[in-house]
Parts: structure tokens; sequence; C-alpha cells
């Protein structure tokens, strides 16, 4: 599972290779300036972190694993603490996210330096809060995949439950806009899921071809596109909510 | 002598209606054998998991070594083994025993003497999930030996073993316990526990029944077995009549007479003969373990 996400990190590069060639319109995506720096970065990141789902079914089979061969049992007899447990989970979670962050950073360098227009130190060292973005949204992320493999114990429900909580938050949104209309992402944001896709914004708007497209339609694309703190604050918050109630179910649980 | 482990006045409820454990009370003094005795779900495992950590208490409290330890650092230096051998399938026995000696916080050096005491030493790099029951059980003996525990605690060790296991199991346990080690071995296997054990914690429903030595369980002034082939209602008779016997009971076609003081076998055949009594059958013993357990266990 791993060795899968590892391949499909690495296929970001495949988006490279992406032509059309119809007669007259030739396109060739990388030359669209998706790998220059320091855009990469922001476009790699986002790319990469839909592709985290992968992880999370290891995160989450881990736990279901502890359930379902009784080792987490064992582990407590043996003289493991809850305590030690968890964090030992959540230490998995973070290495996780950084061996991901690492690979993503390596793979855009290696591709940034082969496409990219730019290849000034300044300017690939630009934007590098991406990547601690992306650090953080997965351990955030990892970490919500976690509670829910500890609170629900089977891998297949856990993962059901993920998707449950992405539709109530979509639900309430709806409910939002449909009601206030305005603040609505004032109210979002707080929500998990919603604050850490707000961590990294999507990148195709900010491509020099679309906004070229969208201003001669006249529409009007700009927007802030980096990495704001308050939405970093707000994740790190959830991450240590979601760490804390998995040591407190694990201590009220008879296992 | 050391107390080990004390329990006072342990409770466990599961929901409102189940009393797991009900107010019990007993303490594990270093160097004895004690046999946690009680039919099917009577509270032994509950008890079990209460001081091992994996089942929390309603109320009473327990401690380890009077209190000086927390319990997940006390159970470092316990051996444990309840049910079935819980093990990481795609990790060797190596790789399971490494883990479990940095929870116990030993050195690795173990490792290859336990796994050749239990006779598992060439399948040590197989994966776990290709053992077979008995080697998975072997593998969790040398698991829980493996700190070289002061305590060793089995919940119903010989379940599901095939008789040569049980006979493994037990001759194992007997070493262990020649050895000084303090043992604790819950069963409702009574003839099992008569024979390892020198104390006995005795529950049903989660509550306490008698709590003591084993010695002291089935001492009593034992019984008489009669029967007579013509007029056994004479016998009975005669035998209420008879100073030192308790009671009298039929039991198939034998007369079962139970003793309240000392009486030899000769005395009573003695007294019956000189009445005009020829007994056809006269057997004394001491009840058992499992009868003592009986009589303890069906009073409501």
């Amino acid at each position: 599972m791993v060795f899968i996400y590892f391949i499909l990190l690495t296929s970001i590069a495949l988006i490279a290779a992406i032509k059309f060639d119809i007669g007259p319109v030739k396109f060739h995506l990388a030359d669209q300036g998706i790998f220059n720096f320091p855009y990469i970065w922001h476009f790699n990141t986002y790319i990469a972190s839909i592709l985290k789902f992968f992880l999370l079914l290891v995160i989450v089979s881990m736990m279901a694993n502890e359930y379902s061969n009784k080792t987490l049992k064992q582990n407590l007899i043996d003289g493991l603490s809850k305590k030690e447990f968890v964090l030992s989970k959540f230490y998995t979670v973070v290495l996780l996210a950084l061996v991901s962050t690492i690979f993503v950073f390596v793979v855009s360098l290696i591709l940034g330096y082969s496409y990219s227009d730019f290849n000034e130190i300044s300017i690939v060292t630009t934007d590098l809060e991406y990547l601690f973005a992306f650090f953080v949204k997965l351990v955030a992320f990892f970490s919500f995949g976690l509670f829910l493999g500890i609170l629900v114990k089977r891998s297949a429900f856990a993962v059901g439950a993920m998707l449950v909580w992405a539709m109530v938050e979509g639900f309430a949104k709806g409910m939002l806009y449909w009601k206030f209309d305005t603040m609505v992402a004032n109210v979002m944001q707080f929500f998990p899921l919603e604050a850490m896709s707000n961590l990294i914004k999507e990148p195709f708007t900010r491509l020099g071809a679309v906004k070229t497209v969208a201003k001669q339609v006249g529409e009007d694309l700009s927007k802030d596109f980096s990495v704001q703190p308050l939405d970093i604050v707000i994740v790190l918050v959830w991450t240590a909510i979601f760490v804390y109630a998995s040591y407190v179910l694990l201590k009220k649980r008879d296992l | 002598m050391e107390t080990i482990l004390s329990l006072k006045n342990l409770h466990k409820k599961f929901g409102a209606a189940i009393h797991a454990v009900n107010d019990l009370s007993f303490d594990i003094k270093k160097g004895n054998v004690y046999g946690i005795l009680g039919p099917n779900g009577s509270g032994k495992s509950t008890t079990l998991g209460i001081i091992l950590n994996v089942v929390n208490k309603t109320s009473g409290s327990f401690n380890w070594y009077g209190g000086n330890l927390t319990t997940h650092q006390a159970l470092k230096k316990v051996g444990a083994i309840i049910e079935r051998p819980n093990f990481y399938p795609y990790m060797t026995a190596t790789q399971n025993l490494a883990l479990v000696c940095k929870i116990k916080r030993i050195p690795f050096t173990k490792i290859e003497e336990k796994l050749k005491a239990v006779n598992l030493y060439e399948r040590r790099n197989s994966k776990f999930s290709t053992y077979s029951l008995g080697m998975k059980q072997r593998l969790a003996i040398a698991s829980a030996l493996l700190n070289d525990p002061e305590i060793l605690i089995l919940d119903e060790p010989t379940n599901g073993l095939d008789p040569q296991g049980i006979h493994e199991i037990r001759v194992l346990i007997k070493e262990i316990a020649q050895n000084g080690t303090t043992i604790l071995l819950a069963s409702h296997l009574l003839d099992e526990v008569e024979k390892v054990c020198s104390h006995v914690v005795v529950i049903r429903e989660g509550v306490k029944l008698y709590s003591g030595t084993v010695d002291e369980m089935v001492a009593s002034q034992g019984l008489f077995e009669l029967k007579v082939d013509t007029d056994s209602e004479k016998l009975m008779e005669l035998l209420t009549k008879f100073e030192g016997i308790a009671s009298i009971k039929t039991e198939d076609d034998k007369i079962i007479a139970t003793l309240n003081k000392s009486v030899s076998a000769s005395e009573i055949n003695n007294y019956l003969f000189h009445n005009g009594i020829v007994l056809s059958h006269l057997v004394k013993r001491k009840p058992s373990l499992e009868q003592q357990f009986l009589t303890l266990t069906n009073k409501n």
C-alpha cells in the first residue's frame, strides 16, 4: 500500500508528458508553466495531497489490525501504557507525513529543474511554506484517521466514517450558504476537513494560461493563494484534539 | 513475605445488569502458587484483565508492589499469558520478541535462550502467521518468560491444547514454581489447580467464596462410603446413633457418611459388626477439591 502510494506520488511527473497535438493546436502541459518555480511547490503539494487517501487506508488498517490481532491488548499486558501506545501511533503518523513531504520535495525539485524557466536559488526557495502546509495537512488528516480507527476498530467502517464526516461538512456548508449567504467561510474554516483543504488552495486559477482565459471572459480570479497562519493553527488544534481524543477513548475502553 | 499484588473491594460492572466482579479482595504473596477457581463466566478473566491494565475497574482499588509502581511499570516485571497467543502475524518470532523486549526495557540477549527453551529456535525467522497453534502457544510462553518474571499470570493456559500440549504446560508450570516464581493461575480445571497450586481463591458470579490454602480447603475429617447387601435401613439407623457422624446420605446404592471428628475405619466396622451388620463395602476417603468446589459454588 505504501509502495503504491509512492509510485503514485512519482507519477505526478507523468503530468509532464501530457501533450495534445491536434493539427495546428499544439499543447504541452509542462510548457504551460505548471513546473515553474515557485509555482511547482503549490501545484505538486496540491496534487500529492489528493493521494493522501492511500496512506489513510494504511493508518486505519494499522489500527484495525491492532484490534483484530489483539496485539494492542498484548502490548498493554506486556507493560506498555495507553499513553505510550497512542504516542507510538502518532509518531508513525508523523513519520509517514514527513517521508511523504520529503518525497514530494525531491520529486518537485527534479521536475522543476527539468522544466522550470527559472532556476535561480532565490526563486527555487520561495513559497516553500507549501511543503510545510502539506506536512501539517497530512499529520492532521492521518491523526483524524487514527482517531476514527480507534473509534470504530474496523478499517472499512473507519474509512466510511471519514466519508460520512466529509458529507456532514458538505451538508453543513450547503445549509449555511443557503441560510446565511455571507460569513459562511468564517464559520466553515473551523471544520477539520475544510480547514485542511484551506491550507493549500486550488492552484489552477493561479496558472498563467487560465488567468489569461479568465481575463478574456471578463472574470477576475485574483485571490490570496498563500498559506494562512490561522489555517495552520486551526489544523494543529484539530490534530491535538484527535490525538488526545484517541487517548481518552482508549483509556475508557475495556479491551 | 512480600506482597506483590493486593486487591481491595474491587468491583466491575458491565452496564447495569452484569456485575462481573463483586467486592473482590485478596493478596498475592511472593513465592506462592495461586489458583483462581470458578465456573465459566464467574469473573476470573475480568479480574485478571483489571490487574493487567486492559479492563477498567468500576470501583475499589488494586496495587502492585504496595503501590510503589504504576500498573504499566509493574507489568514490565510480569509475564502473562491470557487466552490465545497474540502477536503481529507478519513479523517473525524474533521480531515479535524483540518488540516485547523493547516494551519491557530488557536486552535482546534473552530472545535466543527463550526460543531454544520452547523449541522454536529453528523456526525463529518464520512469520508468526505460519505457526501451528501449539507453536503459537509456545511462543507466548517464551514471550511471558522473556523477562524472567517475578510473577507469572496464566489464564486457562491449557485451553484448546492437545493432551501433549496440556502436559507440557503443566510440567512447565511446576518447573517455574520450583524456581520460586510466584504464579497466578485462573482455571476451571480443578485437578490442574489441585496439582500445582498452594493457595486458592474461589469465586462465583464475581463474589469471593473462599480464599486460603488448598490444604485447608480440602481439610475435613473425611467421609465413609458404606454398602450392605441386606438391611440398609438398619445400617442408616445405626450410623445416626454413632458419635462423630455429621450427616448421612444415599448416593446410588452406597451410603455416604460425613464425619465431624476423627473416626477410623476399623472403629466403625467393629461397631457395626457388633450390632449385627456385615458390610460388603467400606472406604474412608478425603473429599477432593472438586467436591469441595462444588459444595462451595452450589450454595445459594
